[in-house]
């Protein structure tokens, strides 16, 4: 399984913080296309122009990133901290 | 030495820090010359009148290793002799302390030059995220693209294999 996250205005917009997805998506942009696949606010915020970043196990990734067997991963917005 | 300066000081934390605190805790090490801290501090960016305050939120598990990240990498290209970094979560009012960094070398160049790349790094690389609450509503802060730009700007002189401003490997004692 997959330990998914989501934080910030990520979070508050698709209205969880944390599920378990099952293995199954190879990269980042595969499991970013499952997401989206679930249509409504998924297709808004992850499946258009709104900007997002991914961490695989605490660092950051890119979509083409392999994700590896129970992984965390985190989607959430651009960093605001400081 | 009572404090081993070797081992960077980085925390996460809600309460408040103390900046000569922070200081003090160099004291007695005549290898340091220059000491560049900075504290980034809660603004009013709101014209709204009612009382705005900021909420800091975090992915705890991220944050170590980003800040324990970027300071090996500050340390990389500069000869530092002490780092802190101290980033405060939760809830914060206007004018409250949100950040410190604190650098510590032989030379002025390059304890500035580490802290200015560390805050670049951090804002745009460490998962912390601001949301505004007033009485009315909150609001995510939005990441701002001058940022990115000033820690592009890092990853640029890395590409061109320059030093750029104060100094990097091949010229570690930029001198104060």
């Amino acid at each position: 399984m997959l330990n998914v996250l989501y934080f910030a205005r990520l979070r508050d917009a698709l209205g969880v913080a944390q599920e378990e997805i099952p293995e199954g998506a190879a990269t980042v942009r595969e499991l970013v296309a499952q997401l989206v696949a679930r249509g409504e606010v998924w297709q808004q915020e992850l499946g258009g122009a709104r900007v997002f970043r991914v961490a695989i196990n605490q660092e950051m990734a890119q979509l083409d990133d392999a994700i590896p067997a129970n992984a965390e991963v985190a989607l959430f917005p651009p960093v605001t901290g400081g | 030495m009572q404090t081993d300066l070797a081992v960077d000081k980085i925390i996460v934390q809600e309460a408040d820090f103390d900046v000569a605190a922070e200081y003090q805790r160099l004291a007695g090490d005549p290898a340091i010359g220059a000491v560049v801290m900075f504290v980034g501090r809660v603004r009013d960016l709101n014209p709204q009148p009612e009382l705005v305050s900021l909420h800091l939120e975090h992915y705890p598990a991220m944050t170590a290793k980003a800040l324990q990240q970027i300071v090996e990498s500050a340390r990389e290209r500069w000869p530092l002799d002490a780092v802190t970094v101290i980033h405060r979560v939760g809830a914060l009012q206007p004018a409250e302390q949100i950040v410190l960094v604190l650098t510590a070398s032989a030379h002025r160049i390059a304890a500035y030059a580490a802290n200015t790349y560390i805050m670049d790094y951090l804002k745009t690389k460490a998962p912390f995220w601001k949301k505004e609450v007033s009485a009315a509503h909150s609001v995510w802060v939005e990441a701002r693209e001058s940022d990115q730009e000033a820690q592009q700007r890092w990853e640029r002189e890395n590409d061109a294999g320059c030093s750029g401003i104060g100094g990097g490997r091949s010229a570690p004692n930029g001198g104060a």
